[in-house]
């Protein structure tokens, strides 16, 4: 393996601007390890290896000319999770249904990464339409996790935090509407970031449930992240839901919090989060890392929050009744397969059995689970009941934050589970989400950093800490820190500890 | 086809019920942009071109709420006396239809931005009768559909659709009315001169086209009928496709018979939507809404709630025209028109039209005549609305003034006007087209002159010797000569200096 793959983004783009490496090596050696790992991995469903070297020469030529850097990741090459958009290349949401499917446009964040210079590598693997939390619901086949291969990497964006974790990229973005950026980085060992919903924009993200979806950075180390926050963050005109204020200057707070310094800061670590379901490895991990909190000088109190015993009852209502509605533009009329149209089925017909052949079962059960839930005569008892359940969660949240400045809980569970353990029990695979989806519900920020193995099966545990909205600074601060004293602690990053993977060729 | 429907006499049906009106208006706004996206709104560009990823429901695009819309919709709450919402928001109404991108329309359901309002609507003979209005909210239309093949021309036996997404997003406001109870025999009237006041007040707001042909302002006409002895209203059917104001009238007046003689022959009114046919002037069923089709609204999730402060609301009600019962009777005084002229210009459908040529630059009486005599006539024979021709009243003015400055004369006015209504431009475009300028050259003129003396010796002879009144003969041979493009009376003029030269 090429030493180039092995270095952060913020590394690598010195680097480049110091003309010790160009950004198409950089991006070719990114390439060659797609090519000698990804078969195993199967983290990618694209690659864009024409295109990315064309980004990639655009960034060098950027160099010689003595240009300023377009930012401070110019040159960096990124993993796209298949949920957003970007021209040239096929957008498929890990579902058969919009196989082959070119956008014809952007999306945002997608326009803002290239204006940057970052590299896209290609499409990362998901759970069909976002939904899912092994990447097993991928139509294309499911992706594996680095540090084993006969486990899941996290889902839905498990093709993005696996292509971190076999260092096919050093960057990601992924999308998390319950957990799909933190379970998956947690389960890998690397950090997931779920910006303040707002705070990035969801203009050609492809729906899944929109009040909720958020795309986030997904990278091996905390700068590296707020690098990327701090490049598709922001308002966009384009999507009404963006807040229109600054990006939070993270890279500043992660650079204060390296320094190591808690003192004055109050961390609440929710009651809750334990109990039954939760691993004692996890439980190992996220006590040891609350004391590593507690000897950087935070100061450590105990909160409840009484109604997040409801959070997932309440996300399985609402998001599968917005993803009812969203995914019924799937209809063969206009992108995407078409299915029985023989000339003689009605248009009716021909969009049932496309429907029927689009969709897996875990999006057609969520379709039906929305569309009962909305239907005349149920919708106060479910999609009604489920948001005052949301208000309830915000005040538990507004109650929490009276006594601490952020919250921390493991970010999930359990560690990665075997491939094929879930898939046919959706009430196991939903509680992988346990830990994720009270934030998701409130629109808060929350991150997963990696804290170490799990005693018990020697797979990586992730510390989750959330902060209330637009706070991303505070968050981010205790992720530095946290960091920072656990590699000294560990001798290194955790992900150094990573099997080497087999090579293809 | 179904047999054709057993009708009650008009009389009996007013004495045995009581007609209850309810009626949908449909307004597309004409703002420059769509409702949630960029794209322009104009009609009757190529199919599909004034699209984008948003209009077209692309996975992963997203709606934002036109401002200019959101004003046109609290000017039109505040036209009609509504209350207008401190806070609402937009809903999901969803259902599969081929012609809406998203499977959902964008619109509003329990929170509608103007509310409780009324609009006093004036019957021919005077009679005023207030209609409330219980909401009027914001939407998106859907894309047209074209069902090719079929006897019917809808879906339903077509043996292919073209889908045209042009019009998808366009802004629309749908304006509903309380029950309309009480009206008796003037139900059908009522009806009509409802949504005749609505389109009325909607195009002195300057919001909307306001035309009914080419769909811009559309009505569904709910109808039930209750006994007289009854308490409750009777089941109501919903008749679309209400394309004219005459349209109107006769779809509730028809319904009204149909019902009755359902109602009286011991059957039951099916609720359920039914199609209007403009040409036998029925109503037949469409599909029936007995189990109301479940819409699964819920709150947009991709927009956020529209909050207009009462300041804003305010300035916007400054902006309100003089509305048009008012602007009438102050019309009437300045043309000096009895209410019988009135009246009749009114059931023209002229005032409006007359006034607005008038405020292009006519003079009252020019575009009086133009309106009542050539125009009501065309409308006539093509039967529709006077204000549906196809000719606005800005290039009725437009013809008026190249009249009035002797460019043209009435006859090639005229033949201007046909050349509009033919959609062959803006007048001036039809003049250069069609060639209808005066002959001014003063040489071709004398010419054509000297060849209708020399070819008439005759005439010539008497006019030399006096009988001026011969001169008309020549006048005639120039005007034949020149295509009727010369001015008669420079021609008169000519005729006389070249005999007696």
């Amino acid at each position: 393996m090429s030493e180039l793959t092995r270095l952060t983004a913020a590394e690598l783009a010195a680097k480049i601007q110091a003309k010790e490496v160009s950004a198409v090596e950089v991006a070719q050696a990114h390439l060659d390890r797609i090519a000698d790992v990804d078969p195993a991995v199967h983290a990618f469903l694209h690659v864009s290896a024409e295109s990315a070297l064309a980004q990639a020469r655009a960034v060098d030529e950027d160099v010689a000319a003595g240009n300023q850097p377009a930012s401070p990741l110019a040159g960096v090459p990124l993993a796209l999770k298949d949920v957003v958009t970007m021209q040239g290349a096929p957008t498929t949401c890990g579902s058969k249904m919009l196989e082959g499917w070119h956008p014809p446009y952007d999306a945002t964040i997608t326009t803002k990464m290239l204006e940057a210079g970052i590299v896209i590598l290609g499409k990362t693997n998901m759970d069909e339409f976002a939904m899912g939390s092994s990447t097993e619901n991928s139509a294309y086949g499911p992706t594996r996790n680095p540090w084993d291969l006969d486990r899941i990497p996290g889902g839905s964006g498990g093709g993005s935090s696996a292509a971190l974790a076999a260092f096919e990229a050093p960057l990601a973005i992924g999308t998390d509407t319950g957990g799909s950026i933190r379970q998956p980085g947690a389960v890998t060992g690397t950090v997931g970031v779920k910006p303040t919903y707002g705070g990035v924009s969801r203009y050609g993200l492809v729906a899944f449930s929109s009040s909720l979806d958020q795309a986030g950075p997904c990278a091996r180390t905390v700068m590296d992240a707020a690098l990327l926050h701090e490049v598709i963050g922001g308002h966009d005109p384009l999507d009404a839901t963006s807040i229109d204020e600054p990006v939070p200057a993270v890279v500043q707070a992660v650079r204060e919090g390296s320094i190591g310094d808690l003192r004055g800061l109050k961390i609440g670590v929710v009651k809750e989060f334990s109990g039954d379901g939760y691993e004692p490895g996890v439980m190992v991990s996220f006590n040891e890392a609350v004391e590593r909190l507690r000897s950087l000088g935070a100061e450590i109190v105990e909160v409840s929050c009484p109604h997040f015993k409801y959070a997932l009852s309440a996300y399985y209502l609402i998001a599968p009744s917005e993803c009812s509605s969203n995914l019924a533009r799937f209809d063969a009329m206009r992108y995407g397969i078409r299915v029985g149209d023989n000339g003689e089925r009605s248009a009716e017909e021909v969009m049932s059995l496309t429907r029927d052949a689009g969709f897996g079962p875990e999006v057609k059960r969520r379709i039906m689970i929305g569309t009962y839930a909305l239907s005349s005569g149920y919708y106060d008892a479910y999609y009604g009941s489920a948001q005052k359940v949301r208000t309830l969660i915000k005040r538990d949240f507004e109650a929490a934050y009276e006594k601490a400045d952020v919250l921390v809980s493991p970010t999930t569970p359990t560690t990665a589970f075997p491939l094929g353990e879930r898939t046919d029990n959706p009430m196991a695979m939903y509680l992988a989400d346990l830990c994720t989806i009270p934030a998701s519900l409130a629109g808060h920020p929350a991150m997963s950093v990696p804290s170490r193995l799990s005693g018990v099966d020697g797979l990586p545990v992730g510390l989750q800490i959330m902060a209330p909205a637009l706070q991303e600074t505070r968050m981010y601060r205790v992720a530095a820190a946290y960091e920072v004293a656990r590699n000294e602690a560990d001798g290194g990053p955790l992900i150094n500890r990573v099997p080497e993977l087999e090579v293809a060729r | 086809m179904t047999a054709a429907a057993e009708l009650m006499d008009y009389d009996e049906v007013i004495s045995k019920f009581d007609p209850v009106l309810g009626l949908e208006v449909h307004v597309e706004l004409s703002t420059a942009t769509k409702m949630f996206c960029g794209c322009p709104v104009t009609f009757g560009g190529e199919p599909n071109t004034q699209v984008c990823p948003t209009c077209l429901g692309l996975p992963g695009a997203l709606p934002v709420v036109n401002a200019n819309a959101v004003a046109s919709a609290i000017r039109i709450g505040l036209a009609l006396n509504c209350e207008i919402a401190e806070w609402c928001r937009f809903a999901r109404k969803n259902y599969f239809y081929p012609d809406m991108p998203k499977n959902f329309q964008t619109s509003q359901y329990d929170e509608p931005i103007a509310f409780n309002g009324w609009l006093d609507v004036e019957l021919e003979d005077g009679t005023v009768v207030r209609v409330d209005i219980e909401r009027a909210h914001m939407e998106e239309d859907t894309g047209k559909s074209l069902h090719v093949g079929g006897a019917t021309g809808r879906i339903h036996g077509a043996e292919h659709s073209l889908l045209d997404y042009n019009r998808a997003g366009v802004p629309l406001i749908e304006i509903v009315t309380k029950p309309i109870t009480g009206t008796g025999a003037r139900a059908p009237e009522v009806a009509r001169a409802y949504v005749t006041a609505l389109r009325d007040l909607l195009r002195a707001l300057d919001v909307s086209d306001v035309r009914m042909d080419q769909g811009s302002l559309r009505c569904d006409a709910n109808v039930s009928l209750m006994a007289k002895d009854a308490s409750e209203f009777g089941t109501r059917t919903e008749t679309k496709n209400v394309n004219s104001l005459r349209s109107v009238e006769r779809a509730v007046r028809f319904e009204m018979t149909r019902q009755a003689a359902v109602l009286q022959a011991g059957g039951r009114i099916v609720q359920e939507t039914r199609h209007f046919d403009e040409s036998t002037g029925s109503t037949s069923s469409g599909r029936a809404k007995e189990t109301s089709e479940d819409y699964r609204y819920f709150p947009e999730p991709d927009l956020v709630p529209i909050a207009p402060s009462r300041e804003w609301v305010e300035e916007l009600r400054q902006t309100l025209p003089e509305m048009p019962s008012v602007r009438r009777k102050r019309i009437q005084a300045e043309w000096n028109l009895t209410d019988l002229e009135l009246r009749d210009l009114l059931n023209v459908g002229a005032v409006d039209l007359i006034a607005a040529t008038v405020d292009a630059g006519a003079s009252p009486g020019e575009a009086r005549a133009w309106w009542v005599s050539q125009l009501a006539q065309e409308a006539n024979s093509r039967g529709v609305e006077l204000a549906d021709l196809p000719i606005t009243p800005k290039q009725v003015a437009e013809v008026i003034k190249m009249v009035a400055s002797g460019q043209l004369t009435n006859k090639l006015a005229r033949s201007a006007v046909e050349g509009v209504l033919a959609g062959e431009g803006e007048p001036a475009e039809v003049v250069e087209k069609r060639n209808l300028k005066v002959v001014s050259d003063e040489s071709a003129l004398t010419a054509a002159v000297d060849e209708a003396l020399a070819a008439q010796p005759d005439v010539l002879e008497k006019i030399r010797s006096g009988k001026v009144a011969a001169a008309g003969a020549i006048v005639g041979a120039v005007m034949k000569a020149t295509k009727g493009q010369a001015d008669a009376k420079r021609v008169r003029e000519l005729i006389l200096e070249r005999a007696n030269a």
